[in-house]
């Protein structure tokens, strides 16, 4: 049990978690460059072949599963870069991973954001 | 003698610096924002600093998850913007300062801070979206630039009590520079934010205005703030401030909170920004 492990909805990326999405990250760096980019849009599953990425982490990255892609040991500054391949905007990817509308999620940010009170530990969220 | 005239703590959004580059800050959603760095940047024209050191955070640009220095000093004559998955921002390359750079590394680390040297460190949205911030859109940035990179992706990030004492060693170091120098400290990122999983969106804007607040007068109390606290309060991205507290250990005892500006939303973000001024 570590001290962050009642916190909800809330992946903190230590060391267990970086060790699980290691490939799926570095798979995410190479994004940075423009070629690329150009290859993994041309061919989305040959590109991701033979980067040790699990099958699970494949299915999540075809199908643009923030979500799973975290849970799957994803850090969402690496995982993003799909979602900026796409055109998507960070409150895409919150809107999805939270399970609302984006403009559902756009709203709540407008009014303040989503509250910290309710949203502090597990029993609570 | 080199010497710190004052510190600029600012959330580093990349929205921020989109929504400069696509000519979108008199729009609803961001002219509030926009007009409440007007006076930043007037201090900013009137104060003219020679040297900005930039303590800020690379988001998988530069460092991966295959080399991870907690503090990276960069000591180049040019720091290129990084292609961060998207093409690097059409902002002018960032000319360092590698003299007190160099300054700094060795007697950082000969004071017991490890620095990682950097020689090629491309910049992302962490130090270039501060300088649009405080600069505007100018040709060329009208200071040099040090970049002093924290990890705070992969937990944990240093402590900020850690932070705190770089930036009380920062200053005793630049201090000692011999050449005739103005120096502004920038802490950038936060302030409470999670971009991440179910609970994406959390702001706790009380959070932001007492960190404000203690930045003044309770900095060393801030400096016992566990990540837990920052990660649950805060949110997961909102540990970022810990950067802050660097900025603010370099200002001495005693400041004065000379502007203040905090507003919601910056995209997913709580933004805020403080300059600060020894005594």
């Amino acid at each position: 049990m570590k001290d962050y492990s009642d916190i909800p909805g809330t992946y903190v990326f230590d060391g267990e978690h970086s060790r699980k999405g290691y490939r799926l990250n570095m798979f995410c760096m190479s994004l940075n460059d423009a070629a690329n980019r150009e290859l993994f849009v041309r061919d989305e599953s040959a590109y991701l072949d033979g980067r040790g990425l699990t099958p699970a982490q494949i299915k999540a990255v075809l199908g643009r599963d923030y979500l799973e892609l975290l849970k799957l040991g994803g850090n969402i500054y690496y995982t993003f870069k799909l979602a900026m391949l796409d055109g998507k905007s960070m409150q895409y990817v919150g809107a999805q991973m939270s399970d609302m509308t984006e403009e559902a999620f756009r709203e709540m940010m407008l009014n303040g954001g989503r509250p910290i009170d309710g949203n502090r530990h597990k029993g609570e969220f | 003698m080199a010497r710190i005239i004052a510190g600029v703590g600012t959330s580093h959004v990349p929205a921020i610096g989109a929504a400069m580059d696509n000519g979108a800050t008199d729009s609803d959603y961001w002219a509030p924002l926009f007009e409440g760095y007007e006076p930043a940047r007037e201090w900013m024209r009137r104060t003219r600093p020679d040297v900005a050191i930039v303590i800020y955070n690379d988001h998988a640009s530069t460092f991966s998850l295959e080399m991870i220095p907690t503090f990276a000093i960069g000591v180049a004559d040019v720091f290129q913007p990084a292609d961060e998955g998207y093409g690097p921002r059409d902002v002018p390359a960032v000319h360092g300062h590698p003299e007190l750079a160099w300054h700094l590394a060795e007697n950082l680390i000969l004071n017991e801070f490890d620095m990682t040297i950097a020689n090629n460190l491309a910049v992302d949205h962490g130090l270039t979206v501060p300088l649009s911030i405080m600069f505007g859109q100018p040709d060329v940035w009208p200071c040099r630039v040090i970049p002093i990179c924290v990890n705070v992706i992969q937990y944990p990030p240093p402590t900020g009590k850690r932070c705190y004492d770089l930036g009380r060693a920062i200053a005793r170091i630049v201090a000692s520079f011999a050449e005739d120098l103005t120096v502004v400290v920038f802490g950038t990122g936060g302030m409470s934010h999670q971009l991440q999983g179910e609970r994406a969106g959390v702001i706790n804007q009380p959070f932001d205005l007492d960190f404000l607040d203690r930045l003044v007068s309770d900095p060393i109390g801030l400096t016992k703030r566990p990540h837990v606290d920052y990660i649950r309060e805060a949110g997961s991205e909102g540990i970022e401030l810990v950067m802050w507290l660097a900025m603010r250990g370099a200002l001495g005892d005693s400041v004065t909170e000379v502007y203040r500006h905090y507003h919601v939303p910056a995209s997913n973000t709580g933004a805020g920004l403080t300059i600060l001024e020894p005594g």
